[in-house]
């Protein structure tokens, strides 16, 4: 049968992208406004939101929905419209900085490292349980199940090929291929 | 030829609506040459602007205007102010629906006289019989070009349907095939056959799926005697001293309200706008609502006993391709009280894409378990299960008592509790779902609750005696001589099946039924 290549293609995404493409834990450096990604593939800018807000975002987006083959890239992608937004809303944006403070008040209480910094991904989950019914942890959660699922690349990734009808459909691309039953 | 009526022409019947029932309705009406006008709350896409993209169809022709929920469901909790999918648009849930045409089966017309008395349940006999009915279940088949009816050939079967089959044949099922579906497994009426696009639920951009926006409105305009107006949602419907009504209040796109005269009017606007529109047309003479004498108007709300399994398998299956609903499984459909539950329930493939299936899998899940499943979306298989709900009497679409939409008008509340039966039923199915998969070879199953209500049925129910429900046999309210329901509000009980092909075959009787009144001097 006619199988999906979920593997990252390097560049098409206009980033440099190493095939393995792992990326345990946010490897990002925030330096004012600025955050980029370890590898500095990708950049994330952000003029409203502090850097420190912005990269406790990125790493919850991260825990909320961990998938291994999609690195920070995608997950920046998805938070990034929040930077506009929280220019145009003082409310969400005091929810984002107060929110993310929050968290890494207790994440050093804990952990002796803010949120993002901590190692262990299973400290860091267990610190989102406790705050599963906030608000932040609510809104991001119901917004990420939008922007990061609804990205045409993230489909790649999970074997979606997405459009059909300019293609013709599946009725000659496989729509009844498979075989191992 | 178009025609356009003019707004005091008091001889034109008005429909509200032009989806499944008033789409059809109003083709039906013209081809016997009444003059008809349809008033569609939604604006007109043609096939040209559908999209593969599921966020962006939804968004685009979705009923997104406020309602609220209350009750039990868990709807209300994960999809609060949302509580169905229902289109906003010329051709109404057509566009979006998936095509599966069943008819009912015989006992579904006589539930209080099969099943008997069930607590907390306002079961009811239909007021008609599949006898009755079976001309016009032709008819419908008939025009919607329903596979596996009428020597049309089935559909050929996709990877999603090869699972479920594969699980169903292991386990014993018979009654098992590609499902009734007016889809075109072979051009006709004008229309391409099925390119296995996959994109049903956001439009058919071969056309193959029957549509009222395609196969049956324009139909209706070529004979000169029906005018569609999009864009003009009907806020209330008025009367005359006598309690005959005369004519309808709509906003345009501009809000702009006008009024249209008529002769007759058939409401057909799905079973959550059609109650609400009779309610919001309160007055001196009909204080609860029009056509409300039983007190039944908005109440025994159905839904159908939904629910969904998703599977995930070693191999690749690739669900995505293909219809969306591809086949069915209908062993299971009989009444059989043995299983703990009155009614049945029918399993049929289903198919989302990422983005929805991140949405609708498992709502409010998030963490490793649930992208785990993600992970593997082209491993995936999915059904649907689908089953007869019991009308309860606090099953409800009600006025808001505070909050109103655009115009001023008080948005409808859905309430819904799922009754003991609705419960017993899904957990079986549930059950009998995952054992097709598992036997298919499945490594894990998911049961994934219900989506908002893709059929919502029952609020202006049908009835032999007046004081028992709020239309006649005919769909005619049993309160205003001139006053109709012609969508899926009238239905008694909710049977088995997928509702359409039945709202359609309603609707085709109801025409010959106002033709013939109209002809009596009756209307
Ligand atoms: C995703 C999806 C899949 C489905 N799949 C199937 C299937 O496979 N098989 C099946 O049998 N059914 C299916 N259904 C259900 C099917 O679409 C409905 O049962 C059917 O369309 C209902 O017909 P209707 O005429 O009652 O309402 P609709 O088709 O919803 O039409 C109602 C129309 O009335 C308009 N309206 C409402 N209020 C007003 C007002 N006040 N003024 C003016 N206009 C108004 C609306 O904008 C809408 O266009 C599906 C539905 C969805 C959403
Ligand atoms: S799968 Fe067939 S019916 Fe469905 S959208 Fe595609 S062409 Fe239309």
């Amino acid at each position: 049968m006619r199988v999906i290549d979920k593997r990252l293609q390097v560049g098409r995404r206009g980033f440099l992208a190493t095939g393995a493409a792992t990326a345990a834990g946010v490897g990002a450096v925030a330096s004012g406004g600025v955050i980029i990604g370890a590898d500095g593939a990708w950049a994330l800018n952000v003029s409203t939101l502090s850097p420190d807000a912005a990269s406790t975002m990125l790493q919850m987006a991260r825990d909320i929905f961990p998938h291994d083959a999609l690195d920070d890239s995608y997950y920046a992608r998805a938070i990034e419209p929040y930077d506009q937004q929280a220019g145009e809303d003082a409310d969400l944006h005091s929810l984002i900085e107060e929110g993310t403070a929050a968290l890494n008040g207790k994440a050093q209480e804990r952990h002796g490292a803010s949120y993002a910094e901590i190692e262990s991904e299973d400290d860091r989950v267990g610190l989102l349980h406790e705050i599963e019914n906030s608000a932040l942890f609510k809104k991001l959660r119901g917004d990420l199940v939008v922007s990061l699922y609804n990205q045409p690349e993230v489909w790649q990734r999970l074997g979606y090929e997405g459009p059909s009808a300019s293609q013709g459909g599946y009725i000659d691309r496989g729509f009844d291929d498979l075989n191992w039953l | 030829m178009a025609a356009p009526f003019d707004l005091n022409d008091d001889g034109v019947v008005v429909i509200v609506g032009s989806g499944a029932g008033g789409g059809t309705l109003g083709n039906e009406l013209a081809q016997q040459g009444i003059d008809t006008v349809i008033l569609e709350a939604g604006g007109r896409h043609e096939i040209h602007d559908f999209v593969n993209d599921e966020w962006g169809m939804f968004g685009q022709i979705s009923w997104l205007d406020m309602r609220t929920t209350s009750g039990s469901w868990r709807v209300a909790r994960d999809f609060p102010n949302l509580p169905a999918w229902i289109v906003k648009a010329v051709g109404g849930s057509t566009v979006h629906w998936a095509g599966a045409s069943l008819r009912f089966q015989p006992h579904e017309f006589r539930v209080l006289t099969e099943y008997g008395a069930v607590h907390g349940a306002n079961l009811l006999d239909w007021p008609l019989t599949l006898e009755e009915l079976e001309p016009y279940y032709d008819r419908a088949e008939d025009k919607m070009g329903v596979t596996g009816t009428h020597g049309i050939p089935r559909l050929p079967g996709n990877n999603n349907y090869k699972v479920m089959a594969a699980g169903a044949d292991r386990l014993g099922y018979t009654r098992y095939h590609t499902g009734n579906m007016a889809i075109n497994s072979e051009n006709r009426d004008g229309r391409s056959s099925c390119l296995q696009i996959g994109f049903c639920f956001q439009g058919c951009q071969s056309g193959a799926k029957w549509s009222t926006l395609y196969a049956e409105i324009p139909k209706g305009e070529d004979t000169g005697h029906l005018e569609v107006r999009p864009q003009s949602q009907v806020l209330q419907i008025e009367h005359d001293d006598a309690g005959k009504v005369t004519g309808v209040v709509y906003a345009d796109a501009e809000g702009n309200q006008h009024r249209q005269k008529a002769r007759a009017i058939c409401v057909a606007g799905n079973s959550i706008e059609t109650p609400r529109l009779l309610l919001n047309s309160a007055s001196a003479k009909f204080p609860d609502g029009l056509a409300n004498g039983s007190g039944q108007v908005g109440r025994n709300y159905m839904r159908h006993m939904t629910g969904s399994v998703y599977a995930v398998f070693d191999q690749p299956v690739n669900m995505y391709r293909g219809t969306t609903m591809a086949g069915i499984i209908q062993d299971e459909s009989i009444n059989d009280p043995a299983r703990g539950f009155v009614g049945g329930y029918e399993m049929e493939t289903l198919s989302l894409g990422v983005p929805f299936m991140a949405a609708f899998l498992d709502p409010g899940a998030w963490g490793r378990d649930f992208t785990w499943a993600m992970d593997r979306y082209d491993h995936m298989a999915g059904m649907w299960l689908v089953g007869e709900d019991m009308p309860q009497e606090s099953n409800a679409v009600a006025l808001h008592p505070e909050i109103k939409d655009q115009y001023g008008l008080p948005v409808p509340d859905v309430r819904f509790d799922d009754h003991q039966n609705d419960i017993k039923m899904r957990q079986h199915a549930f059950r009998q779902g995952a054992a097709v998969y598992e036997a298919a070879g499945a490594l894990k199953t998911y049961r994934t609750p219900p989506y908002p209500s893709t059929h919502n049925l029952g609020t202006c129910r049908m009835s032999e005696r007046p004081e028992d429900g709020v239309v006649n046999k005919w769909g005619r309210a049993h309160d205003v001589p001139n006053l109709f329901v012609s969508d899926g509000s009238q239905f008694t009980t909710g049977g088995a099946e997928n509702p359409t092909l039945t709202i359609v075959t309603l609707a085709i009787r109801q025409a010959e039924h106002i033709r013939r009144e109209m002809a009596a001097g009756n209307l």
